[in-house]
């Protein structure tokens, strides 16, 4: 029997607003424990919470970029539970009424069509505190501590739709779950760093037999810290919940935790002991109104998403899609593209250059683009230099080592270094003769009308004068010395 | 008469005048508290030094004649249920028995910022849940009038401590009739102003659509003072209202002259006490013969007032007080703990007494999977119906009187064997906090030596007519 698998992601982004959602404490990464707290992210009784706009309107952002209906009226509710990292008792989230709903997320499906993954809902919640534990567990340690830093940042929960076209396999899950990162990182929201805990996932599967319209009893995953730990732990679950349905049995309808060590899923806490978390309307805040002009002045600032970029890369600067494609992998690096183009002639040798050559450089000494030691500038200054012929592809790639490690112009460095072109054909026709004189068997070839060892006769050239020497000119050279010599 | 059985507004022209001092009244009412206190238990804590130390520094800004609120140099007593920096606030509970806020209430902050003088925090009932303040942890409070006798709950210690000349002013929160009720009982004013127009904010949730901070005092005109100082809008309680607040003294003496003055059918019914009732119509009979128009007014749904309210209140409770886990203050259980549960649940059993336990299932029952529809959504409903009641009768009147109790004030243990019975004691009162309406009590006249108080009820953000109605009625029956 063939199977499909029906995956539906809930995912927790921390948004990148200055202050909590509730109060004035600054949101801080790495902040020493319990020094980013008030009376209101510590629960103290009598407390209320007073909304962060900031974090609505970025909660807006999110809907318009995953295309979803931005609800007119949204409305806050408690949901209700006992952990000591939250310290209210409830975790005020939303429930009826979501700021958004219906939207959906295009990314490349299994079939190489484009597939709109739908996205049911996206709502605003507060984040809980930490636990650090003595030992490795609550049950173990002898004693825990609570940090509530946390406590109250804004998250937003982005919930796929399990009907409106499902992610169907581990690969459209791994292409979701990075558009999903890519865009939220696009609009500025969020940074998403996955080991900060900025974007975190639980997961719904099951599996149903190929071409079924039903649905399967699905288990949800929790747990699962890094990116390498989701796909693991859906690969797995994939695995076990196909063989038991191969084998003719069901599958149980339970939460399951992921086992980091042995790679596996474990059942966590079964249908019957879900919690009832008593949802109701939080009457501490009021419906939030949201009319026509305030999405309108949201939209109209927004920041490009992906697709938008991908599209000004290839029709404005005329670069090649699959080179827009991976420059806009990274807002920073069609930043960068961006910021050089506005100096260049020759736009599709920037986005080679910088994919090829400056990526490369990047990625030896673990370097963001961000911190990338050659201005946009200089950068751009090297390309021209590359496209008026003035500089070989070989010298060019000498001067942009020297840029990255030094920051110099590569003015500066070509002079410096003595790698400025040999413009004078006197001295080019010296060096083309003694290579002709050390290879006659060669320059007899080109006689007998062999072009191969042309451009033997031009490495060697290069070679001589150290790449300085100009390949078009050498050919010329050679065609006027030898060829025309020769008729 | 003692200085601290005058009213504030008397006190504040004397100070003025330079005729006594701060200290001099602070004193006086120290001085009560001390003959009185052992038998009224209207104090959960004391601040005597602290109260001197603000009256000495309120006579300092009478001397410099400095810009000088009303309140200035004035005994306030603050229920233990608004926070107070630095001060003990229980809640009327053993569960928050130790616990020291961090912060100011915002209608403290004003309150002590107008330079009045704290005189320490009442007694409760624990949570504001109950109608006796026999629920308090820290045990009753008694009835200046007659000890014998219950305050009225839950603003019960600040009523009696105004009754008694152990404070001069109080700060008082109205849940179903908190600072309405133990007025009424104590023979007192109090009134709860329109849902919003107090800051929340430190104000320790019970039910938070129906909780509002509120003041009681001698007279209306004190309670106006007072209201003065505590209203407006603060950013840090999103639900209240951003409107501007009248001078509430301004409108006091307009008289009551064509001010038509609704009767709710409904409210004098069967379940009424009749000397309550006569008591309540002799009022009415009052204020018609000094120019009111009294109109008949129905409140067709108001028999479903308290069935609502004790879902919707209770509902909301069970997960306001869910923040007392002993994880973070308060109190914790001392035994030995082999779990997390085990210590919530140990924790939870021994700090919150049985009323409020009671309070806390009812709640989450309501709340429940599948019981939700039929117990919380339902109560919403009603709670509309409710409102509505009061938006169209109010198309035709100004104000409405109804009794604020249905009975006398009663004996210790006359209702604790059966929570309906107390319940409903609040039936005239909890219909305001579904509809957020303004109310006030006032006496009128006393049954058996035992007081009668009278409700005054108000359109929302009209606590004007409220005040100018009470005032009035104050003047002609010379109760003042």
């Amino acid at each position: 029997m063939e199977t499909d698998a029906i995956i539906c992601f809930e995912t927790h982004v921390e948004l990148k607003t200055k202050t909590k959602l509730f109060c004035d404490c600054l949101v801080r990464y790495n902040a020493p424990p319990n020094s980013q707290i008030c009376p209101v992210c510590t629960g103290q009784p009598g407390v209320l919470p007073a909304l962060n706009k900031r974090a609505v309107e970025y909660t807006i952002r999110a809907g318009l970029a995953f295309n979803c209906t931005i609800n007119r009226q949204s409305r806050f509710a408690r949901k209700n539970y006992f952990y000591p990292d939250l310290p209210k008792g409830y975790q005020i989230s939303q429930y009826e009424r979501p700021f958004c709903e219906n939207g959906y997320l295009e990314i490349p499906g299994d079939n190489g069509q484009p597939y709109a993954v739908g996205i049911k809902r996206i709502h605003l919640e507060e984040d809980a505190g930490k636990l650090v534990h003595s030992s490795s567990s609550f049950e173990a340690s002898d004693y825990s501590l609570v940090d509530y830093n946390r406590s109250g940042v804004p998250l937003l929960e982005i919930v796929t739709d399990h009907e409106r076209n499902p992610l169907r396999s581990l690969n459209e899950a791994r292409v979701y779950l990075e558009k999903l990162r890519q865009t939220l990182k696009y609009v500025e929201i969020s940074d998403c760093i996955i080991e900060k805990g900025q974007f975190r996932c639980d997961v719904n599967i099951s599996i149903r037999p190929k071409g079924s319209q039903g649905f399967g009893n699905r288990a949800e995953i929790k747990n699962m810290a890094s990116f390498r730990f989701m796909m693991d732990a859906l690969e797995y679950e994939i695995k076990r919940q196909s063989e038991i349905l191969q084998a003719g049995g069901q599958v149980e309808q339970e939460t399951r935790l992921f086992d980091e060590e042995e790679r596996v899923t474990i059942p966590m806490r079964s249908k019957e002991d879900a919690p009832d978390y008593r949802y109701f309307p939080d009457p501490d805040l009021v419906d939030i109104e949201i009319d026509e002009e305030y999405v309108r002045s949201i939209e109209s600032s927004m920041p490009e998403l992906p697709e938008q970029t991908v599209y000004r890369l290839t029709e404005d600067f005329g670069i090649p899609k699959d080179d827009a494609l991976i420059l806009a992998k990274n807002k920073s690096m069609a930043g960068f593209f961006g910021a050089c183009a506005e100096y260049c002639e020759d736009t599709t040798r920037l986005s080679r250059w910088i994919i090829k050559d400056l990526f490369k450089l990047l990625n030896e000494v673990r370097l963001p683009i961000e911190k990338c030691p050659v201005t946009p500038q200089d950068f751009s200054k090297l390309i021209n230099h590359l496209s008026r012929g003035e500089v070989t592809d070989r010298i060019g790639r000498t001067v942009l080592g020297e840029m990255f490690r030094t920051g110099g112009s590569p003015e500066a460095i070509i002079n410096e270094k003595g790698l400025r072109p040999i413009q004078d054909t006197g001295v080019l026709r010296e060096i083309l003769d003694e290579v002709m004189a050390a290879n006659p068997q060669a320059v007899s070839k080109i006689r007998r009308g062999e072009v191969e060892p042309i451009n033997f006769l031009i490495g060697e050239v290069m070679r001589k004068s150290n790449g300085r020497a100009n390949p078009a000119k050498v050919r010329d050279l050679i065609r006027r010395e030898i060829v025309l010599d020769n008729a | 008469m003692e200085l601290c059985d005058k009213t504030a507004s008397k006190l504040a022209k004397m100070l003025k005048k330079g005729e006594i001092s701060s200290r001099e009244i602070t004193e006086s009412v120290f001085k009560r508290i001390d003959e009185k206190e052992g038998v009224i238990n209207a104090f959960i804590t004391i601040t005597r030094e602290k109260a001197l130390r603000q009256a000495d520094l309120a006579d300092d800004r009478f001397r410099e004649n400095k810009r000088i609120s009303p309140l200035n140099g004035i005994p306030v007593a603050i229920k233990d249920n608004l926070c107070t920096k630095g001060i003990i606030t229980t809640c009327g509970s053993k569960i928050l028995g130790n616990y020291i806020p961090p912060y100011d209430a915002t209608t403290v902050t004003k309150v002590l910022q107008s330079g009045a003088v704290l005189i320490g925090k009442t007694n409760m009932d624990e949570f504001g849940m109950g109608s006796s303040t026999e629920s308090s942890a820290f045990g009753p409070a008694r009835n200046p009038i007659n000890p014998e006798f219950v305050t009225g709950g839950s603003s019960g210690g600040s009523a009696a401590a105004v009754a008694a000349g152990e404070s001069i002013l109080a700060m008082g929160a109205d849940t179903g009739g908190s600072i309405r009720l133990p007025a009424s009982y104590c023979g007192v004013a109090g009134i709860k102003p329109t849902y919003g127009r107090a800051s929340r904010y430190g104000l320790i949730s019970y039910a938070s659509s129906l909780d509002q901070v509120g003041v009681l005092g001698r007279t209306v005109e004190d309670c106006a003072v007072l209201l003065n100082v505590i209203c407006g809008h603060d950013r840090y309680d999103t639900t209240s209202a951003d409107l501007r607040k009248p001078d509430f003294r301004r409108s006091l003496n307009k008289g009551i002259k064509g001010i038509k003055i609704g009767l709710p059918r409904e409210y004098f019914v069967e379940g009424l006490n009749p000397q309550v009732k006569d008591q309540i119509i002799k009022a009415v009979t009052l204020l018609h013969s000094n120019g009111a128009d009294i109109v008949d007014i129905s409140l067709p749904h108001a028999r479903h007032a308290i069935s609502s309210y004790y879902l919707i209140a209770t509902a909301e409770a069970s997960s306001n007080l869910a923040r007392y886990d002993g994880v973070r203050y308060g109190f914790r259980t001392s035994e030995n703990i082999s779990d997390l549960i085990s210590m919530y649940e140990d924790t939870r059993s021994q700090g919150f007494g049985k009323e409020v336990k009671r309070r806390i299932m009812l709640g989450s029952y309501a709340l429940s999977a599948g019981y939700y529809d039929a117990y919380y959504l339902k109560a919403q409903k009603a709670r509309t119906l409710i409102k509505e009641d009061f938006d169209k009768a109010f198309e035709k009147v100004g104000c409405m009187i109804t009794p604020v109790s249905p009975c006398l004030p009663f004996k210790f243990g006359e209702k604790t064997g059966d929570p309906l019975q107390m319940y409903l004691v609040d039936i005239y009162t909890v219909s305001l906090n579904l509809s957020g309406l303004p109310g006030m009590s006032i006496n009128c006249g006393f049954v058996d030596g035992l007081p009668v108080g009278l409700q005054i009820i108000g359109k929302a953000f009209d606590e004007e007519m409220v005040l100018r109605v009470g005032n009035a009625y104050e003047k002609m029956s010379g109760s003042n």
